[in-house]
């Protein structure tokens, strides 16, 4: 019964409430009551123009209102005051003074009335907030404002973003708001807006140049209808430049899983069907890195590089002397070997760690992803592992080619009896290439750690694939393991919107088949007598 | 069994006149007459009964065993390890299965008279072309060995031809493997998906749940195997199997020598897919069901490993692998699953390194001899 007295008494005083508060608000006192007690009304029309008003006041409280009275947090208190409610959860709400932000302690719920807001207020009050923000002196926050508010411009707001535009300093916030601007344009049939849509990536753009096509003016509508194709345009060259980062993405990480192999194979002539394995070790260590560092992923990530390469390369070496020394010369022999051997790493995981997937974290400076425009971003884990595969590709490349050890390895992979002649330890030189290929195994598991689940399975599904590689580019060619791994890459992002990723996977495997049938040996052959296998 | 004794006659008789062949062949029957009269003459609960899953079980051993039998001839005789031979028995089982699913007719969960339950499922409105003929008994047996036997073709054709041996031949192959598995995945193959064709009620009007068929299936399989161990012995000890065991020790010498090795390999490839077909066509029905998991790679390289053990270029040793391996398999999942990847990756290893020549090797009476010792070229 109080209760409804206290309601119709405000629905009396609502009447004339405006005027008698510009009455009452004496020079000194806080103009923002005054602004506050005009959103107390009944019309959601005159509380629309309160809000206006309330953005036109400049006031810097302004959007702390604003978006209260969004989220149905600016209350009003039985004494009249107006309050924010910070926390509406239970049946006492920790309040404070909208004007003063002085904390008012607990109320109880029955103390305060919400002020109420309707849809149209809601999407009124969310530009509102935009244009607040756009003032604001945070350039974050002015872009994001900026970003919110394509797409949800009305003629209020269309005019007073004009000057806007015109003031801001920010580039990109001066882009964003003229594109918004335009897709209102476009929307209500304006050539302006047509025009200077034409070519822009935002889904909103399309959105607003397809009304425009389907508009009256036939004029506008053949703009509009060419602004889109050079939307289409656009969007399918940024389509394409995103299959090819997905391409050199996947085809990096190959050529990391293949290079290694391509290594102990040009070197001894045989498959290591443990190499996936050896990558699941390295995805293991990384795992374990960032267990033993809890709350640094980064730092663990980044040790386990050196630790992912150790740990592989020492089991890599158990594998040569345990089992490929005693089958030298039977390469078929030693793939079923080392099968076996990969069989027992798998089980051993399992049993040691767990069946189940683990997951790494990816660490904050490689997650997110670099935008590039509206239609395209590049995540950044990707581009890391890119960059890590160019790395590692560069290292063996130097080992290679500028280190006694690359030269012995050189000499045995073409002719191994000449070499042991000249005095080369072919025995070590084996070993340590295995331990090399092993450990840039492991270096590519730690990689993929970034990008897939950690699990037993890991190795396997790229044992084939890597294999592929170092057939595609021909043995013995780091070049060739390099141009063949990104190829297929490429290949298999490009094929799969089309195809399906199980059957682009086919297609693959197929054509490597036929490739084969035209050269034997790879993109890259070995040349001269090294080649007489 | 050297070239002289041997030549002159039939050679499809010549294995009959080998020791090795005849013991094998009486060990066979004798295996086959033993499981039989334990399993019919003897009241169940007799403490020598064979039951019906006994059975099956050996029926599927069976089976395996020719399998083997298939991979021992082309890496035994021919040096070509194919870890890709799955393939062509899980052809061959798919083409049974096919045959099986049209028998189903309208007993189906869904009823339809023609379409298998699963295109029903998947909405399909029309069996596809190459479901067609399936439903009579000799094209469906014609195709267990025409299918296999046509990729071998295929496939074969492109890699003896452009020389492709050795470790590449063999990753070929699992590729090939591999790249069926994915496609018998995809629903879109009509193939039944990821739970391929199973439901299976008869085979030629016997029902594949009484014990009496499974016993007709055990015996089947026996014979088969029988026949293949002797079609593969009269192509080893033939005029052809000379040339391949050449071929397998020094390819490029053979070539020089005038023969056209891509010819034999292709021939003796083709043969042994066919019975790796046939083997998948008796598999089928014991096991009930035929899904993608048969071409997975891990598969085909477990088949190796049968040969491996049994001992190479013997053929009754590859039967002996593949019986002792998947017994220890049986036993090792049913007791302690975890460990069974253990032993497995670890028989790989022991095999290569300490038993070369297999468990056949440790036979008494076995001598080392030329075409019994595949030399491995030299990488």
């Amino acid at each position: 019964m109080r209760r409804f007295l206290f309601w119709a008494l405000l629905c009396l005083l609502a009447g004339f409430l405006p005027s008698a508060a510009a009455q009452t608000a004496a020079p000194g006192s806080d103009p923002g009551a005054a602004l506050l007690e005009t959103l107390d009304v009944d019309s959601y029309r005159d509380k629309g123009e309160a809000i206006t008003a309330i953005v036109q006041s400049d006031d810097e409280r302004a959007r702390e209102w604003l978006q209260a009275l969004l989220d149905g947090r600016l209350q009003r208190a039985d004494d009249g005051r107006f309050v924010v409610v910070l926390d509406n959860a239970g049946r006492n709400w920790p309040v404070e003074d909208a004007l003063t932000g002085e904390a008012l302690g607990e109320m109880s719920r029955r103390e305060l009335d919400r002020i109420g807001i309707n849809n149209a207020l809601r999407n009124q009050l969310r530009s509102a907030i935009a244009v607040v923000d756009l003032i604001s002196p945070d350039v974050e926050r002015r872009r994001s404002s900026a970003d919110r508010l394509l797409g949800e411009v009305d003629e209020a707001l269309a005019e007073t973003l004009v000057p806007v535009i015109e003031e801001a300093e920010d580039d990109y916030v001066r882009r964003r708001l003229g594109q918004a601007l335009a897709i209102y344009q476009a929307e209500n049939g304006e050539m302006a807006g047509v025009e200077a849509l034409s070519g822009s990536l935002h889904p909103r753009a399309r959105v607003a140049l397809n009304r425009a096509a389907s508009g009256d003016d036939p004029v506008v509508a053949d703009a509009a209808r060419a602004a889109l194709a050079s939307v289409e345009q656009n969007l399918k060259l940024n389509r394409g430049v995103e299959t090819l980062y997905f391409g050199l993405s996947l085809g990096s990480v190959l050529v990391l899983a293949a290079i290694g192999l391509a290594i102990t194979f040009g070197v001894m002539g045989v498959i290591n069907m443990a190499h996936g394995e050896l990558m699941m070790l390295g995805a293991y260590t990384t795992w374990m890195m960032q267990q033993l560092l809890p709350g640094q992923p980064g730092l663990a990530l980044v040790l386990s590089i050196p630790a992912g390469f150790l740990v592989a390369a020492l089991v890599g070496i158990a594998i040569e002397r345990g089992v490929i020394q005693f089958l030298k010369g039977r390469p078929l022999e030693t793939l079923l070997a080392t099968f076996g051997i990969s069989l027992i790493l798998q089980q051993l995981v399992r049993t040691v760690i767990s069946p189940l997937n683990r997951t790494v974290i990816t660490p904050e400076w490689m997650s997110g992803s670099l935008v590039i425009n509206d239609a395209l971003s590049l995540t950044l884990n990707r581009l890391y592992v890119m960059g890590f595969a160019l790395f590692v590709f560069a290292a063996l490349m130097l080992v290679m080619r500028r280190t006694r050890l690359g030269l012995e390895v050189r000499a045995v992979t073409q002719n191994r009896a000449m070499a042991r002649a000249m005095g080369i330890r072919a025995t070590r030189v084996d070993i340590l290439t295995f331990a090399l290929g092993s450990g840039v195994a492991g270096l590519a598991g730690v990689a993929l750690s970034q990008l897939t689940n950690v699990g037993p399975n890991l190795g396997q599904n790229y044992i084939i694939d890597s294999f592929m590689v170092v057939v595609f580019g021909g043995v013995g060619n780091l070049w060739g393991t390099l141009v063949a791994g990104l190829s297929l890459g490429v290949i298999n992002q490009v094929l799969e919107p089309w195809a399906g990723a199980v059957l682009a996977k086919i297609i693959v495997l197929v054509f490597i088949i036929l490739f084969i049938q035209k050269r034997p040996r790879g993109l890259f052959p070995q040349k001269g007598r090294a080649a007489e296998g | 069994m050297s070239l002289h004794s041997t030549s002159g006659r039939f050679w499809l008789a010549r294995p009959f006149h080998e020791r090795a062949t005849q013991i094998f062949l009486g060990v066979l029957l004798a295996a086959l007459v033993i499981v039989t009269v334990l399993h019919v003459a003897l009241p169940r609960g007799h403490a020598l009964h064979v039951n019906a899953y006994t059975v099956n079980l050996f029926g599927k051993y069976l089976s395996y065993a020719l399998l083997a039998v298939a991979v021992d001839l082309v890496w035994g005789y021919l040096g070509i390890l194919s870890l890709g031979h799955g393939a062509f028995f899980a052809i061959g089982g798919y083409a049974m299965g096919m045959y099986l699913m049209r028998q189903i007719g309208e007993r189906g969960t869904y009823g339809h008279p023609v379409l298998p339950d699963f295109m029903v499922f998947l909405n399909w409105e029309s069996l596809p072309w190459y479901w067609h003929g399936f439903d009579m008994a000799w094209f469906a047996f014609a195709m267990v060995l025409l299918a296999p036997g046509l990729l071998a073709l295929v496939f074969g054709f492109l890699a003896f031809r452009s020389r492709v041996t050795g470790v590449y031949l063999s990753i070929i192959t699992q590729a090939l493997t591999f790249a069926l598995m994915l496609a018998f995945f995809r629903n879109e193959m009509g193939f039944g998906g990821n739970n391929g064709l199973t439901d299976f009620r008869e085979i030629l009007g016997f029902n594949l749940r009484s014990s009496d068929t499974r016993l007709g299936l055990f015996i089947a399989s026996g014979v088969a195997l029988a026949l293949g161990y002797i079609l593969c012995r009269a192509i080893v000890t033939s005029k052809l199997g000379r040339v391949c065991v050449a071929t397998r020790d020094a390819e490029a010498r053979t070539r020089f020598i005038g023969y056209r090795v891509e010819r034999f390999q292709l021939f003796v490839f083709v043969v042994s897919a066919m019975l790796a077909g046939v083997a998948g066509a008796l598999y089928v029905p014991q096991v009930g069901i035929i899904n993608p998991s048969e071409f997975s790679p891990l598969f085909s390289i477990e088949i190796v490993l049968w040969v491996a053990l049994g001992g190479r270029a013997t053929l009754y040793g590859a039967v002996i692998g593949a019986i002792l391996v998947n017994y220890a398999k049986t036993v090792f999942t049913g007791v302690m699953p975890d460990a069974w990847l253990f032993a497995l990756g670890g028989l790989f290893v022991l095999v290569t390194v300490l038993l070369p020549r297999g468990v056949a090797g440790l036979l008494p009476g076995f001598t080392r001899r030329a075409d019994h010792q595949p030399k491995e070229a030299s990488a």
